[in-house]
């Protein structure tokens, strides 16, 4: 019985002599069957306007709901355009299917926006998008700041500081992440060195490979690739870590247990990263001036010892100490915008993976601007 | 009314080494509100997914519809699955598409009926199973619990299928809600000539809705039957459910 296909659903129109329009319905009017009919009935009903219509409903086999609801439509549409119809011929159970569902056919209450036009769009768009910033502005500084209060108590009762949370997740953020802190900063040292190769080649400037490299990898390059690397390791786990809580409801179980979010999930892995993210850049600097050195021997035939004795002169331990302390402040800018995102998912499992998008897209940009803000200050304090 | 829509023999489903069902049996007639029972971890679920092939039985027949699901071919296995409809536990509507455009999605993907008629389709099931107009512009993030399975419901019931599963239909609303979910399964398929399957552990879905149902427990089908059948079986699993506070409360109560 189920595997018989349904038959079209079909109307013919006669017009008999005393002007009375004959609609007549075959096949099975069901979801499937239906469309043909459809564009014609619909058609039909618009177009036609104070007419009598007699409708022959004799012929019809199966009906589901969907073909309720075109009758239902065409129907009130053609009364609406002030035509008489008559129904003939309906069988007693697609009568009785029609007034079960006739009580739940939609009104004609147009939902929609009251108010809407194509070139007002933009604006309302940008109106829209600019209070969702404040908004959001004014929820990251309310962040910060209950952060910042639970820092202090933290500081002034040190014995409520998490340690163990702090040291899982140093392991978490910093150890686990160090082979592909190695490589990338392998890499950009090969990168760095190479290019540098090239053009001091023509001079005949060999040496000065070395100043340059151990300047850019410790001052610029590594503080930032490892940043970067981070916010897309760690900054979108945490978003990814905390959503999940918030969705299941962890973070309020913790709430009413008096445990305070912040002081058990924010702080531990801001203080965890800012430990973590400082040693990282040390360990780049090293694989990355390493890398360098290689390169140089390999390309410019510069021995390892020279390379070492040259680089002892002229890299200035205030070189790696400045790259070494963008750590904290990026790590603080990663960590805070990832658990600040984290706590804004919502009920649905999709803003999850919004968030952490946006959230790792925000921690580099603001890594990035950030370290822009440094070189300009550094440069104007002649550091 | 005496068509059997559903044949379940003999099947066997492993998880490694853990054995889940050891030859069940049952059966489905048309027109039916049809619960499977039993406690949890007893394999219900299991069964109800293998009915909607979502899960492959290691041994035994399952016919739905007159199809063989084990050696079902690809098109008749499409042409199954556009008869019916699946309400899942947690309503598993798509959390990026508006309520309406959950309701619509088969209709705009498998028909091509004109979008004036699928959106009037779709504002009649949304009438249908009682949600508020309003409801059809937000996300599934938005609704309540309720609402959130009414609309499920309306998203199984957007084809009209004949056949329609319910994983847990009544879990997680309150009784009053529950009750009204109840009435409105008994009202739809009154309407829509509807085969139903449900797995369930509401005592009183049981007693009010259910027409017949399966006990699963110790891996089979320990009873089959109406109500009445089924409380005089004196399988002890059928007596802890029936027999425990809860049961004989609800059984004072009567229908």
């Amino acid at each position: 019985m189920q595997t018989l296909r349904s038959q079209k659903a079909r109307i013919q129109r006669l017009k008999s002599t005393d002007g009375v329009i004959m609609l007549k319905s075959f096949g099975d009017w069901t979801t499937d069957a239906l469309r043909d009919a459809a564009e014609i009935l619909e058609q039909f009903s618009r177009t036609s306007r104070n007419v009598s219509i007699q409708w022959d409903l004799s012929h019809v086999e199966r009906v589901d709901s969907a073909g309720i609801m075109l009758f239902i439509l065409c129907y009130d549409l053609l009364k609406s355009n002030n035509c008489s119809i008559e129904v003939i011929g309906a069988k007693s159970e697609h009568e009785k299917m029609y007034r079960l569902l006739r009580k739940y056919a939609p009104g004609d209450s147009g939902v929609g926006p009251a108010f809407s036009s194509r070139f007002l769009k933009p604006l309302s768009d940008i109106g829209k998008g600019s209070v969702a910033f404040m908004l959001n502005m004014t929820a990251f500084f309310a962040f910060i700041g209950e952060n910042f209060v639970n820092l202090l108590y933290s500081l002034l009762h040190p014995r409520s500081i998490r340690f163990g949370a702090i040291v899982k997740n140093i392991e978490e953020a910093g150890v686990r992440a160090i082979p592909i802190v190695a490589l990338t900063s392998f890499l950009i040292g090969v990168v760095i060195a190479y290019q540098g190769a090239v053009q001091l080649e023509k001079f005949g400037a060999n040496i000065f490979i070395v100043d340059m490299i151990g300047l850019s990898i410790t001052r610029e390059l590594s503080p930032l690739i490892t940043a970067i690397v981070v916010a897309g390791r760690t900054g979108s786990s945490y978003t990814a870590q905390l959503g999940v809580m918030k969705i299941t409801e962890e973070i309020d179980a913790m709430r009413t247990m008096g445990f305070d979010p912040h002081r058990f999930l924010v702080l531990p892995r801001i203080m965890a990263l800012m430990i973590a993210l400082p040693l990282m850049i040390f360990f780049a600097d090293i694989i990355g001036i390493a890398a360098g050195m290689f390169i140089s021997h390999v390309h410019l035939h510069l021995s390892y010892t020279e390379f070492l004795h040259r680089l002892q002169n002229v890299l200035g331990v205030k070189h790696v100490w400045i790259g070494i302390c963008k750590g904290p402040v990026f790590a603080w800018l990663i960590a805070a915008v990832g658990c600040f995102h984290g706590f804004q998912v919502s009920k649905s499992t999709e803003s999850i993976g919004r968030y952490t998008t946006i959230s790792v897209v925000n921690a580099i940009f603001l890594v990035i601007a950030c370290d822009a803000l440094f070189s300009v200050i550094f440069t104007e304090l002649g550091i | 009314m005496s068509n059997t829509v559903i044949t379940v023999s003999d099947v066997v489903t492993r998880f490694g080494k853990n054995v889940v069902h050891d030859g069940i049996c049952l059966s489905v007639r048309q027109g039916e509100i049809y619960g499977l029972l039993g406690g949890s971890g007893s394999g219900k679920s299991t069964l109800l997914k293998e009915l909607i092939m979502l899960l492959r039985p290691q041994s035994g027949e399952i016919r739905v519809l007159g199809q063989n699901l084990l050696t079902i071919s690809r098109s008749h296995a499409a042409m199954l699955r556009s008869q019916w409809g699946v309400l899942f536990q947690a309503g598993a509507l798509y959390s990026s598409l508006t309520v309406e455009e959950n309701i619509g999605i088969k209709l705009r993907e498998y028909t091509d009926l004109p979008l004036k008629l699928v959106q009037d389709i779709v504002r009649m099931k949304i009438n249908m199973v009682g949600l508020p107009e309003h409801a059809a512009v937000l996300y599934p993030a938005e609704l309540s619990g309720g609402m959130v399975k009414r609309a499920a419901l309306a998203r199984a019931l957007a084809m009209d299928p004949e056949l329609l599963f319910l994983d847990e239909p009544t879990s997680g609303l309150d009784p009053v809600g529950a009750e009204a979910f109840d009435n409105l399964i008994l009202k739809l398929r009154e309407i829509l000539g509807l085969t139903v399957v449900m797995v369930t552990h509401d005592l009183d879905s049981i007693w009010t809705t259910v027409d017949r149902f399966a006990v699963l427990g110790e891996k089979k089908v320990v009873a089959e039957g109406t109500l009445n059948e089924v409380r005089e079986n004196p399988h002890p699993i059928v007596r802890q459910f029936f027999g425990g506070a809860r049961g004989r409360i609800r059984s004072r109560n009567g229908k």
